[in-house]
């Protein structure tokens, strides 16, 4: 018999073999008179001394195994283990009400993992599981039972259980477990995080019907898809294999392009920059092969808050960012805000068209103490690394030499504070509006990049709001308008010997990449999940062949017709 | 006892590994200390209470330090909480 299940995969990868039914009991303490205060106490130190002793046994082979960050997770277990509101808060339990090590353990814990599961944020609720890990191992102790113990599996299998705590996941015997499955769990709990680490596909959040399968059921999963097969026929099981089989392959393809750079077939190098966000982007944008981050939106910093963020609250963020990146260049944007992102403390006037109206650097030019804050505290993070700094939509070239005359003054004050700033700071506008695009040659002199941000320029050049689906149908990124404007950013900026990057969605489409290293465009920042896909695409493509496409899409009538081409031309 | 309110800058917020390196010092210092946010107060020597916090990036956390070396332990933390963790 063959069934399907669905559940979240939280570590990629595909995996068959039998399952391994792993029954956690759910054991709640009686509440007991406790004659001897004094000797509860005893028992219940000497249940955390051995709980400790085990726990430090962990952390110290999953060091050895996966290094220390990951051993992390353990140090946080045995600050548990001297947590004064929960080891000084179950002693104090036992002796103020009399009661069983026992239940004060069970109380204070489930305290706390009631708290932490009622937390909104996910990372947090996942923190209840570090808690029931800890108290259950000093639990095991206290009743005189043996902890579960993963270690010492033999036999080849798919481990599905109700949850995985962090110490049953690092003690995985990945000799024998091919992967596991959970009722419970999200894409951030500890034993997600774990899965990803130790590369063994996870699926998470099934739910609890696979509880009633027979003991010797065969399980394929698919954690890519996130779809699990119990009992599959021989036919079924042939095509997972040659599935995962294709899967493996693939995955080491991309794997072995993460630290390369990007050259298409015939030579010519590009760089595949990230897109991001927030500063934890930093770090997938690395994991993912970014060379770059070619922009770095800056609007978190000044959103959810209740008042503007301070210079130095700025400095550290940038710092942090350029720091990270080491070296590699890093296109910092300045703020973007206004139009339909507000900021409720800065009292922004309603305005009826607001994508039209006093937005970005439009609102920086204006609201100059705001403007001279962010661009000082830039300047000053310029020493840590290679920044470069990006203007926001700009329609006319008075907008980009008022900014660029603001940033001389500031560096000006900064030198003469005698506050260290990069020798040499690229400064670039981005590409959005259409009159920007069509006079590109207008602002070449006066930048050292551009970027286009394909984004708004659809938007604008279309004149069609792409969240309103009525006319979404008119977003088409390789419409020839679009080309033909990008191909005058690119020729005007290569006559002056400047570079082009694009930032906007389009940069990482596998549709419109020919078209871009065709046209000649330096450098592509998308989301950091479509970099690895994108310099494998870009290392099949002649550039000079598509060179002479692009010049070829320039001249065809409609979006459908130029999507054809580009696929015929794959092939 | 002194009191000074700080913005948390760390992008996750003030957890885990936040959480742990001020605890770590907290617990270092003689004086009671004591964390506000979102209307509560915990101890701030332990770890587990000031998950339970949930403190998020941009929020306003104020540090009441009572006892010796307050001075000192309101420098360290404060400087802790304005930091940018890995």
């Amino acid at each position: 018999m063959t069934a399907l299940r669905k559940g979240t995969g939280a570590s990629p990868g595909l995996a068959a073999a039998p399952a391994y039914f792993i029954h956690q009991d759910h054991y709640t303490p009686k509440k007991l008179e406790a004659v001897n205060t004094t000797g509860e106490i005893q028992r219940f130190r000497s249940a955390v001394a051995q709980a400790q002793e085990e726990i430090e046994a962990i952390r110290v082979s999953t060091e050895q195994k996966l290094g220390a960050d990951k051993a992390e997770i353990f140090e946080g277990h045995l600050m548990i283990l001297e947590d004064p509101d929960f080891i000084d808060a179950t002693e104090e339990k036992i002796s103020d009400e009399g009661i069983n090590a026992e239940y004060a353990l069970h109380e204070v814990s489930t305290s706390f993992i009631e708290l932490l599961q009622a937390m909104e944020d996910e990372l947090l609720q996942g923190r209840a599981v570090d808690i029931k890990d800890v108290a259950g191992r000093i639990m095991s102790h206290l009743r005189g039972v043996p902890h579960l113990d993963l270690a010492n599996m033999t036999e080849e299998c798919i481990i599905i259980a109700e949850d995985l705590t962090p110490s049953d996941t690092a003690q995985l015997n990945l000799d024998v477990v091919r992967g596991f499955i959970t009722e419970i769990g999200s894409r951030t709990s500890h034993s997600a995080i774990m899965a990803r680490t130790l590369e063994i596909p996870a699926i998470v959040g099934v739910g609890s019907a696979l509880r009633s399968l027979p003991a010797d059921a065969f399980i394929a999963m698919d954690a890519e898809a996130g779809s699990i097969i119990i009992n599959p026929s021989a036919d079924e099981l042939a095509a997972f294999q040659q599935q995962k089989q294709q899967y493996d392959t693939f995955k080491a393809e991309l794997t072995k392009l993460k630290d390369q750079p990007t050259f298409s077939k015939d030579g010519k190098q590009v760089e595949l920059a990230a897109n991001i966000g927030k500063l934890e982007d930093v770090q997938r944008a690395l994991d993912n092969g970014a060379e770059g981050i070619g922009l770095f939106r800056t609007e978190f910093l000044y959103m959810g808050r209740s008042s503007l963020p301070t210079e130095e609250e700025q400095y550290t963020s940038y710092k942090y960012v350029l720091e990270k990146m080491n070296g590699k260049p890093v296109v910092i944007r300045t703020l973007d805000i206004g139009g339909d992102k507000e900021l409720p403390y800065m009292d922004l006037p309603k305005e009826s068209n607001p994508f039209l109206g006093q937005r970005a650097l439009r609102l920086c030019l204006d609201r100059q103490d705001i403007f001279r804050t962010q661009l000082r505290a830039l300047l000053r993070a310029s020493s840590h690394g290679n920044l470069k700094i990006m203007f926001p939509m700009i329609a006319v070239i008075e907008e980009l030499l008022e900014a660029k005359k603001l940033l001389a003054e500031e560096q000006a004050k900064l030198a003469d504070e005698g506050i260290a700033v990069a020798d040499r700071i690229e400064v670039g506008m981005m590409v959005e509006i259409p009159s920007a695009a069509v006079s590109a040659d207008l602002f070449a002199p006066e930048v050292d990049f551009f970027s286009i941000g394909t984004n708004d320029l659809i938007q604008y050049t279309m004149a069609a709001d792409r969240m309103n689906e009525t006319v979404s149908y008119l977003y088409q990124p390789w419409h020839p308008s679009i080309l033909r404007l990008i191909n005058m950013v690119i020729k005007a900026a290569k006559q002056e010997g400047k570079w082009v990057g694009m930032c906007g969605e389009m940069a990482g489409d596998t549709t419109a990449i020919p078209l871009l290293l065709g046209l000649g465009l330096d450098e592509f920042s998308m989301s950091a999940g479509a970099i690895l896909q994108a310099r494998q695409l870009v290392g099949e493509l002649e550039q000079a062949e598509w060179a002479a496409y692009a010049e070829q899409a320039l001249r065809i009538r409609s979006y459908e017709q130029v999507t054809a081409f580009v696929q015929q031309k794959r092939k | 006892m002194i009191s000074q309110t700080f913005t948390i800058l760390n992008p996750t917020g003030f957890h885990v590994r936040p959480a742990k390196t001020f605890v770590q010092a907290a617990s270092a210092f003689p004086c009671k200390i004591s964390v506000l946010n979102k209307g509560k107060k915990v101890n701030g020597k332990s770890s587990l209470s000031m998950l339970t916090l949930g403190i998020a990036m941009n929020e306003e956390v104020t540090l009441e330090i009572d006892g010796e070396q307050e001075a000192e332990a309101m420098k360290v933390l404060g400087d802790l909480l304005t930091q940018i963790h890995e």
